[in-house]
């Protein structure tokens, strides 16, 4: 596929990020803001809700990585406007503050002092103008580098080594020359691979960070480790799939990362990527943890290959998924959006699935639902470092 | 018709692609890299996505896939034959 001319028709916003979807966000700043929050979007047809667990009485690194992903979540340019909720005025202000430095519409209320009635009726009062307003917002034709995608996969099996994930690698070999923002993770889903990764970072700066991120998400594993982690990596799916160990499953896990592009940049859990390039994101292996750091760091399209079927979405970020394991093509059609299957039976090279997922990838960017989004999947995960004071 | 891929020249195992694979079944194989086909009789049934020993393995033994190793030999495994968490452990955890 020639991308040297590629466009994508995407949502420009006012600090000139592109985005793919236009949704008017409902942010609950934390777990008792979830009622309201949800009320709001059930009141204001085409608004979204995103309910969380966390929020209180956390400090520190793991507070500020909260805050961050919420503000990074509202800033993503899939986002047009945002209703910020919060048990109190304070924390309300902070985030939505955040999320203004992007110039998008936002404002954010306090329950304290007003209860849920009165708080859910100013904020949909709010999301009403905001969603009328976004309604009106037109798609325009942008060049392919205003695209960024991130990617993760998820319920592995020895198919997503040897077909979805190399058809990954492929197209992001694709992109990578065309500056595109590019991004992968799962730090600890390197673990037997690691020197591989080191290997294609573009200098030594760039491999002593991704070295610091690896080894200390090891010396968290090494305090708590059990045998084989409790079947949780690799995972139950991934043993019934056929992965033994986390070596064979990293090996798996960086064919994502194709054979080409080089790393030019490691961020930490909060941290959003100042150039093109690939970047690696320190970040956990649970899909939806990782997906919804990707959406906070800004990315606005992620691929998601997988073997045994893993169902995920995000709120915010269109989950495209692939997958070359032929029964779970079968089985679990509805969740595929990419069957690469033909691979691993020689009627199709690597070149060709790579265009077939970058043909889907324009698809979904110019506005095609993906199947997690059409399923109605919006998991949104936030990451926790340690335990609430 | 492809039975199991291999991923390059040099793996021990290769990893079954098709349902139904039994025991005593003649397979043909793909290995990816080099773009050939060799040829192996399963010992054992093997489900899809499961990997088969190309090769004897004893215990102690390193099985290398992608050309890198991926774990240790703790059951002797006989060429042809189901491997898997039975047979097979990571070195990392």
């Amino acid at each position: 596929m020639d991308l040297s001319k590629a466009t994508f028709r995407g949502y420009k916003r006012e600090n000139g990020r592109v985005g793919v979807r236009n949704h008017v966000l409902i942010l609950p700043v934390d777990d008792l803001s979830n009622a309201a929050a949800e009320a709001v979007a059930n009141n204001i047809k085409g608004t979204i809700a995103i309910p969380h667990p966390y929020g209180r009485l956390q400090f520190g690194a793991d507070l500020d990585l909260h805050f961050r992903t919420l503000i990074g979540t509202g800033c993503n340019p899939n986002v047009a406007a945002v209703v910020v909720i919060c048990i109190e005025d304070g924390w309300a202000k902070k985030v939505a503050d955040g999320i203004k430095t992007t110039g998008k519409p936002v404002s954010c209320f306090g329950i304290e002092q007003h209860g849920d009635h009165d708080t859910i009726m100013r904020a949909s009062k709010a999301a009403k103008e905001y969603v009328q307003w976004a309604s009106e917002l037109n798609r325009e034709e942008r060049p392919l580098k205003d695209l960024w995608v991130s990617t993760k996969c998820g319920e592995s099996d020895t198919t997503s080594g040897c077909g979805a994930n190399p058809t990954v690698g492929n197209a992001f070999d694709k992109l990578y020359p065309h500056k595109v923002t590019l991004a992968f993770g799962e730090t600890t889903e390197l673990t037997g691979g690691e020197h591989l990764v080191a290997a294609r970072c573009r200098n030594d700066e760039v491999r002593k960070k991704f070295q610091f991120m690896f080894d200390r998400y090891q010396a968290i594993i090494d305090k708590h480790k059990t045998s084989d982690l409790s079947d949780s990596q690799p995972t139950k799916g991934n043993i019934a799939g056929g992965l033994t160990t986390i070596e064979e499953k990293a090996l798996g896990n960086i064919q994502k990362i194709g054979r080409k592009c080089m790393i030019d940049g490691v961020l930490d859990k909060h941290e959003e990527p100042t150039g093109p390039g690939l970047w690696f994101i320190d970040s956990s292996s649970a899909a939806a943890e990782m997906v919804t750091l990707c959406a906070a760091a800004g990315y606005t399209v992620h691929l998601f290959p997988t073997g045994q079927g893993n169902v995920i979405g995000n709120p915010i970020l269109p989950v495209i998924k692939l997958c070359a394991n032929p029964r779970t093509v079968r089985t679990m059609s509805e969740h595929v959006d990419v069957d690469v299957s033909g691979l691993l039976r020689k009627e199709m090279n690597p070149d060709q699935a790579g265009d077939k997922l970058l043909e889907c990838m324009f698809r979904t960017a110019n506005g095609r639902l993906t199947a997690a989004e059409a399923l109605g999947h919006r998991e949104f995960v936030l990451t926790r470092l340690y335990e609430s004071a | 018709m492809i039975h199991f891929v291999v991923h390059e020249e040099g793996d021990g195992v290769g990893v079954v692609v098709v349902e139904g694979v039994k025991a005593g079944q003649d397979l043909v194989g793909w290995i990816m890299e080099d773009d050939k086909e060799i040829k192996m009789t399963a010992r054992s049934d093997i489900p899809i996505g499961h990997k088969l020993a190309l090769k004897d393995y004893k215990p102690g033994d390193t099985v290398i896939k992608y050309g890198v190793d991926i774990g240790k030999v703790v059951a002797p495994i006989a060429r042809g034959e189901h491997t898997h968490v039975q047979n097979l452990k990571t070195k990392r955890w």
